[in-house]
């Protein structure tokens, strides 16, 4: 079949996006003037001490071999040891992830709601007081990065209300979902906004237009001729076809969704894979930088094959390319 | 409609021997040919909102190249410390007032000079990051798209490659090999910013390279290199310069992004993004120190987007009715 033809090429070119990502990150690891075993021996340590270190590590050996013992490793759900805590990279990693996982998914939806949302608002009364309204804050959070909005809020949200006798909402920390959703949320609102507003605007701007050239089709004209409610017209006929431009960026955003965690996670003192990546910079951690790469590219890969798997369903001429 | 219907040459002579128009009443006026990169300026002159922002970008270059003077009129140097004058008894960074105009930071130094410095530094990254990215998004599009076959699927699959790195995690990894400074900075956002604009000028180069201008260059023996560079290149510069214009702002917020993780530009340098991480601890007693920086470059990165929209406008009209389709050419994640 076509599309399994099409689905099972997309997969192996993004099997060769992934290896050719490891090769590079691990060459520019491992063979960068950086003295690994240094690293981890100390400063103190004695040279025949790092050479220790380095035999145990399998670091004197040649680069091809660490490297097929790395993959082997990772296709075997391994990602190594933690130079720091010695503690496996997939358990620290998945230690970490609900926090993230968390942060991104409350975001993603209300990125969904509120971008849609105005989008289609703003399409509905094209150039009208609140049409201008929408575009200039659009504009505003487009232009802001989320880690500044962050601040902003803890500033305004959290801090000044406080001041003001107000004790809304938490300015740090987080709290399991399976200990106290409520306080889970409560403890996630102002990182979730933070990071929604600015991913929002480009939401609000690409339904609006969409929006606004699908209303303006003739089988919109017809729907509206055979008498359906203007509600039904927008929101069943219009809105469908408009939202595919918000598909293809949502896969696209989510892939990147990492990224933005991160620093959102760093502004708000969350203990997730953020928190990680920037601790592991700190101790110059490689092992475990190499497996956040790995899985933030994963993502990636992933969230592009199935935007174009959507794409591919939706649309057959895409598979013949 | 080209500009083509009225010929270029008709202005001056036909203006000369008609003085048969009374001078009070404006007659019809000339038909003037006018390039349609004369329409674009015309449009653009006309736009508040262009005009706008183009004045608080001059604005901000005016205060990074006045950084120096700011200082020397006050006396304060980006990275002196007043201790005694700049701090309170309690050793807080002290509010706006006369001799501090933007108020200190929390070593005590004068915050007007620092953002002022700061703003050298967010646009020598913003353009040269931008400048590099295009350079290099430019020559392997057009490579990509001149020349079909086994280049342009190698070239294709290193831009898939290059927009499946993450980004700001692979920022963190190398970082920790090379040590952040400006120049792994500016290289770090135009290594990811490359790939979108080479996109775009393969997918123009394709299309363009069968026209007939392009054929008949061919025919009279043009080299590969000036067809492309002589020949096609001009016929794009206008998405170019549309997406140059949107990449400077998101490279901004990326330096300041990686400046706040503390993997851009190191502390004792003037910069918005360090200032910024440094204000954490102190916004609660000193909103000076958050609202400054922040507004210098929320300011400059919304002028940078506002323009470019109005760039893009003015160089295609068509795109105002639907105000916003094109988003992709605002890089994300910043």
């Amino acid at each position: 079949m076509a599309f399994t033809r099409f689905f099972v090429r997309r997969i192996l070119q993004g099997a060769i996006v992934l290896f050719v990502i490891s090769v590079v990150v691990f060459v520019m690891y491992f063979v960068a003037p950086h003295n690994v075993a240094r690293l981890i021996a100390g400063r103190q340590a004695t040279p025949a001490t790092v050479a220790d270190v380095a035999r145990r590590l399998g670091l004197n050996r040649p680069v091809i071999d660490q490297y097929w013992h790395w993959l082997w490793g990772l296709l075997h759900g391994n990602l190594g040891y933690s130079f720091y805590s010695s503690e496996p990279v997939t358990s620290l990693i998945a230690s970490r992830a609900p926090v993230t996982i968390s942060l991104a998914v409350g975001a993603a939806i209300i990125w969904l709601l509120i971008g849609v949302g105005a989008g289609t608002l703003a399409a509905r009364r094209p150039r009208s007081l609140a049409d201008r309204a929408l575009t200039a804050a659009a504009l505003v959070f487009y232009s802001m990065p989320a880690f500044l909005l962050g601040l902003l809020l803890l500033f305004l949200l959290f801090f000044k209300l406080r001041l003001a006798g107000v004790d809304l909402f938490p300015g740090s920390g987080y709290v399991g979902l399976s200990t106290n959703p409520a306080s889970w949320a409560w403890h996630l609102i102002l990182p979730w906004v933070s990071l929604a507003l600015v991913t929002a605007t480009t939401y609000e701007r690409l339904t609006r237009g969409a929006l606004l050239d699908v209303l303006g089709e003739d089988y919109i004209r017809t729907a509206r001729a055979k008498g359906l409610s203007e509600r039904r017209v927008v929101y069943v006929h219009g809105l469908r076809s408009a939202l595919a431009p918000v598909t293809t960026q949502f896969g696209i955003d989510l892939g990147t969704l990492l990224g933005g965690a991160i620093v959102v996670e760093n502004v708000f003192g969350l203990p997730g894979l953020g928190a990680l990546a920037v601790s592991s910079v700190t101790n110059e951690d490689l092992p475990v930088i190499i497996g956040l790469v790995m899985l933030a590219s994963a993502f990636l890969v992933a969230a592009n094959i199935v935007v174009d798997a959507i794409y591919a369903l939706l649309d057959p001429r895409v598979r013949a390319h | 409609m080209p500009s083509s219907e009225a010929p270029a040459v008709t202005p001056v002579p036909t203006k000369a021997p008609s003085p048969g128009g009374p001078k009070a009443v404006p007659g019809p006026r000339p038909i003037e040919g006018r390039s349609p990169w004369a329409l674009a300026w015309e449009r653009l002159r006309h736009d508040r909102v262009a005009i706008g922002s183009a004045l608080v970008i001059v604005l901000v270059a005016l205060m990074a190249i006045c950084a120096p003077l700011i200082a020397l009129a006050t006396g304060h140097g980006p990275d002196k410390t007043f201790p005694l004058t700049g701090l309170t008894p309690a050793g807080l960074p002290r509010p706006p007032s006369a001799t501090f105009l933007l108020g200190t930071d929390d070593l005590g130094r004068d915050l007007l000079v620092r953002v002022a410095y700061g703003a050298q530094i967010s646009l020598l990254v913003g353009v040269a990051a931008t400048g590099l990215a295009v350079a290099i998004g430019v020559v392997i599009g057009l490579v990509s798209g001149y020349f079909a076959g086994a280049v342009d699927s190698l070239l294709a699959r290193v831009m898939d490659i290059v927009l499946s790195f993450p980004l700001l995690l692979f920022a963190i990894a190398l970082v920790v090999i090379v040590g952040p400074s400006l120049l792994v900075t500016i290289f770090v956002i135009a290594f990811f910013s490359w790939a979108p604009v080479g996109r775009v000028v393969r997918g123009q180069t394709m299309a363009l390279k069968e026209r007939e201008f392009v054929e008949a260059a061919r025919a009279l023996g043009a080299r590969a290199s000036r067809v492309m560079f002589v020949e096609i290149l001009p016929n794009i510069t206008a998405p170019i310069l549309v997406y140059a214009t949107l990449l400077v702002p998101a490279s901004i917020a990326f330096e300041a992004t990686l400046s706040f993780l503390g993997l851009g530009i190191v502390p004792p340098t003037p910069d918005w993004g360090s200032m910024l991480a440094e204000a954490v601890g102190y916004y609660q007693v000193a909103w000076w120190f958050l609202v400054f920086p922040g507004g210098a470059l929320v300011a400059t990165t919304l002028a940078f987007n506002l323009l470019g929209d109005a760039v893009r406008d003015a160089l295609d009209p068509r795109a105002g009715a639907i105000f916003g389709v094109r988003v992709e050419a605002g890089a994300k994640e910043a």
